[in-house]
């Protein structure tokens, strides 16, 4: 399946996405996080795409506003698609969570969770990974600043 | 003053003379005690010593290495200087630990082994106790140990001690049962439990060679069973490093540990004493029946160093299975004892009474 | 009494509590500083929760610091053991962004030694992996034939673990006159020595004992967890980057995808081993074909890639590595995230654990060849 068919099929699942593909190798995605829950779940169960990898998942701080970025694929076909979720709320990011999707969700978004500060809903154990508990701040926001640790130049 | 390095009979025996002559009756038996004492004392600590560099020695070769190489001749004073940072390091005592408990634990797991090495024939008239129930003491009462390596667990305040302690109670207490029961098979055949006994009805012929199959077989599930009584890998179950850290000695240091240490060696001995003696003839030369000619060579070499040739031999066997095999897992292992081992044993008493009862064994 | 009232007897009778137990950061086989949670019932393991970060040192956030060129020494200390691809993924990547044509010679080269990198990493962790199930000689084996690996890398660049060979747009020096040479004594010399690892350790009763059945995992989860490299396709995963995704100078040569279908311990064991089979033949295949030419293409001092989004993949001894750059045409990237391997397959512990006991836990792991910096980053 070429990236056309794949834009078909996804604008009938959600007509108000956008599409960029010119920038990036894969076919980019761009949906609102109340509409993203769905459109993954088609992804996945959708007999035609069947996308049962997520193979990494991440987020952007683009000071505005925030991306989720998921890359799928599927184990069966050969496409990829790159979903990217558009957060504007910035004080109070959230999105659903897809780790009963896909099961390794659960440990990138306690990532993302734990450098970014999305909060995932409905994730069942959402602490942070790799930091402390008791760490303030999410270090891979731009606006984050630690004046101890981080040497500016 | 005769010496012979055949017959220690007449040595000790001047020996005892000589202090009654110079002793009141009662102080010339304590100095005995104390006399045997200190030699046993020199003994386990030199065979300790020895038998850890011999390990460590045996395993770099296996694993294509030199091992220690530094201190001493081809590193022979290693394990002197081990020892002496093991003495001079601080004994900690974990916090929320049983105090009394975890200090004991450590003498007792050393005491047992000091006991059972009492009844080993070193060679002729070399034998501290020789009673009729000797290879029945040396069994029950190498078995305490475990009794040091419980406490040790349970005193440690420690979760991996205390499986550790726990994997090994049932470990030891099953595979006792193989141990004792595959040395009844040869005992059938010698009809008594004195290790004199037992040595000297081998002169015609060890025990290993006369016994038919039977004493292959029992022989084998000796070996396998004494491995993981002295909880020696393959069956180092109790410290499986990988798994509990150091199991049931992990907040044990300094002397205590090296208590731990010691003692894992000199039953790593006894073991090989024990069986040495009841298969392979302790220290009776290899004697072909009636063949005077090939005896009378062979009784040339003196009997001590037949002893502490098949005791190393033995030791390399064991050594060998350690650093070649993987562990079990503690199911595995009693799996092994109770579904394996046991049911082969049993028949292979009786089979080996039938042996006897037939005349079949030489 | 029948089974099934055995069963409900023993389930009911006594009353059982379970326990915790800290599994880390200081124990002998998490392989570094890996804290796992156990929660168990005896020996029996009812749940694994693994603790991360320990060693996190924020490497994505001082990527967005750095120049390009300065990001490939920082995936250097992710996953140590295969140092060459991790830096390998960072210059594709950033050589796509440029598109920077690479000499021949360069993907050879680099192919060339990602496969004696993934043979290194397997020869430790099979001695590691025999150290954990308590065969301790089998770790001195591993070491014995790895050295003789990293002695050729010493030779080719300077270093032993941590190469820094890669530089975007080729490698930083060219091989040494005696790499050919040494490389091919090397694959002749361990033709040899690696069916002594199948006779020491695979063909041992205790061993498949031990792995057999342990540790299961199935190729949904798999899958689904994202578990890559020898582990995901001892489940039946075909997720090898090399074959799905060619790159470098994987498209001409013919090797097989070792794919087995079990997903236990022993499967994962012996795809490793077979894997190991499979990077000689690769070498084989190109060691006397390194094409003449430049060692690294032309580049300038100061890379600025294009605005937009980079992915790349390649398959490193543990898995996929994901490398994906956001630039916006500034000197350092806006966003580096680094997808690696064990963090990923780490997530699907407590799937395979669950169940099993505390000694199979140490197989299990073993099994997935964790490397604690890879999982931190």
């Amino acid at each position: 399946m070429d990236n056309e068919n794949l834009k078909n099929i996804i604008t009938s699942v959600i007509p108000e996405c956008e599409f960029s593909a010119d920038e990036s190798q894969f076919l980019n995605v761009i949906v609102k996080p109340e509409e993203f829950r769905k459109l993954a779940e088609f992804l996945r169960y959708d007999p035609e795409t069947q996308m049962d990898y997520l193979f990494c998942m991440t987020a952007i701080d683009w000071t505005t506003h925030f991306f989720t970025i998921y890359h799928l694929t599927s184990s069966l076909k050969n496409f990829t698609v790159v979903i990217k979720v558009k957060i504007t709320d910035r004080e109070n990011p959230n999105i659903d969570t897809v780790c009963d999707i896909w099961k390794t969700a659960e440990f990138h978004e306690r990532e993302v969770y734990d450098l970014f500060g999305i909060k995932f809903n409905n994730h069942p154990d959402l602490r942070r990974i790799l930091l402390e508990d008791d760490w303030v701040g999410y270090p891979l926001r731009k606006d984050y600043k630690d004046e101890i640790n981080i040497v500016e130049l | 003053m005769n010496f012979n390095i055949y017959d220690f009979t007449e040595f000790v025996n001047s020996i005892k003379l000589w202090l009654n002559s110079v002793l009141p009756p009662a102080a010339a038996d304590i100095a005995g005690f104390v006399i045997i004492g200190i030699c046993f004392l020199t003994f386990i600590v030199i065979l300790g010593l020895s038998l850890v560099y011999i390990e460590r020695k045996v395993c770099a070769f296996f694993q294509q290495r030199l091992g220690p190489m530094r201190v001493g001749f081809w590193g022979t004073a290693q394990t002197i200087a081990d020892i002496i940072k093991l003495v001079f390091k601080e004994p900690l005592i974990s916090k929320g630990s049983d105090k009394f408990l975890f200090n004991l634990a450590a003498f007792i797991v050393i005491i047992a082994p000091f006991m059972a090495i009492a009844a080993v024939p070193f060679a002729k008239g070399l034998h501290v106790l020789d009673f009729d129930i000797g290879l029945f003491f040396i069994t029950a009462i190498s078995s305490i140990g475990v009794t040091g390596i419980l406490l040790a667990g349970w005193s440690s305040n420690n979760k991996y001690s205390l499986i550790g302690a726990m994997r090994s109670g049932a470990q030891i207490v099953s595979y006792e049962l193989s141990v004792i029961l595959s040395l009844l098979t040869i005992i059938v055949l010698t009809g008594s439990l004195q290790l004199s006994v037992i040595v000297e009805s081998q002169r015609d012929g060890w025990w290993i060679f006369k016994g038919n199959i039977p004493a292959i077989i029992a022989f084998f599930i000796f070996i396998i069973a004494s491995t993981a009584e002295s909880n020696r890998g393959p069956f180092d179950m109790a410290e499986a490093e990988s798994e509990l850290t150091a199991g049931f000695h992990t907040e044990y240091s300094g002397i205590k540990f090296a208590f731990f240490f010691l003692a894992e060696y000199i039953n790593l001995f006894i073991i090989a004493a024990v069986g040495a003696t009841v298969f392979f003839g302790g220290w009776m030369p290899l004697h072909i029946g009636n063949f005077e000619f090939f005896n009378n060579i062979m009784d040339f070499i003196p009997p001590i160093i037949w002893f502490f040739g098949k005791i190393a031999a033995i030791i390399f066997l064991i050594m060998w299975f350690k650093w070649t095999f993987p562990r079990l897992r503690i199911d595995q292992l009693l799996t092994l004892e109770w579904k394996y081992l046991l049911p082969i044993n049993l028949i292979n008493l009786l089979l080996m009474a039938l042996v006897a009862l037939s005349g079949w064994h030489l | 009494m029948t089974e099934q009232e055995l069963i409900t007897n023993i389930e009911t009778a006594p009353e059982t509590q379970e326990y915790f137990i800290n599994m880390g950061p200081q124990h002998p086989s998490t392989h570094g500083v890996l804290r796992l949670l156990l929660t168990l019932d005896g020996e029996i393991i009812k749940k694994v929760e693994p603790h991360l970060g320990y060693i996190h040192r924020s490497i994505e956030k001082m990527c967005e610091k750095d120049s390009y060129q300065q990001i490939v020494h920082l995936t250097d200390r992710m996953d140590y053991l295969s140092c060459h691809m991790n830096n390998e993924a960072v210059c594709l990547c950033v050589e796509n962004g440029l598109q920077l044509e690479i000499p021949e010679r360069v993907k050879v080269i680099r192919t060339i030694i990602s496969e004696l990198t993934r043979l290194s990493s397997h020869q430790l962790w099979w001695g590691v992996m025999g150290m954990d199930l308590g065969a301790i000689t089998t770790f001195l084996y591993g070491f014995r034939d790895r050295e003789l690996i990293t002695d050729i890398f010493e030779e080719t660049c300077g270093a032993r673990l941590t190469m820094n060979y890669n530089v975007p747009g080729g490698v930083m020096f060219d091989i040494h006159p005696n790499f050919q040479k040494r490389t091919k004594d090397f694959i002749t010399y361990f033709r040899k020595k690696l069916p002594e690892y199948d006779e020491l350790l695979t063909g041992n009763v205790i061993f498949t004992e031990r792995t057999k059945d342990i540790g299961y995992l199935s190729k949904e989860d798999a899958i689904s967890y994202g578990v890559t490299g020898p582990s995901g396709r001892a489940s039946g995963f075909a997720c090898d980057v090399r074959k799905r995704f060619p790159y470098s100078a994987y498209d001409r040569v013919e090797f097989k995808e070792i794919i087995y279908t079990e997903g236990d311990c022993f499967a994962r064991y012996k795809a490793r081993i077979d894997e190991m089979w499979e990077s000689m033949k690769i070498i084989e295949q190109l060691i006397d074909n390194i094409p003449e030419g430049e060692h690294k293409a032309k580049t300038k001092a100061v890379i600025k890639l294009p605005e937009g989004e980079y992915y790349q993949r390649v398959e490193t001894a543990r898995g996929e590595l994901g490398v994906y750059i956001v630039s916006d045409n500034k000197k350092s990237p806006y966003r580096v995230k680094f997808r690696s391997p064990g963090f990923s397959n780490l997530s699907a512990l407590d799937t395979m654990a669950r169940g099993n006991k505390i000694a199979d836990l140490v197989a299990t792991m073993s099994t997935l060849d964790l490397v604690i910096p890879d999982i931190d980053r």
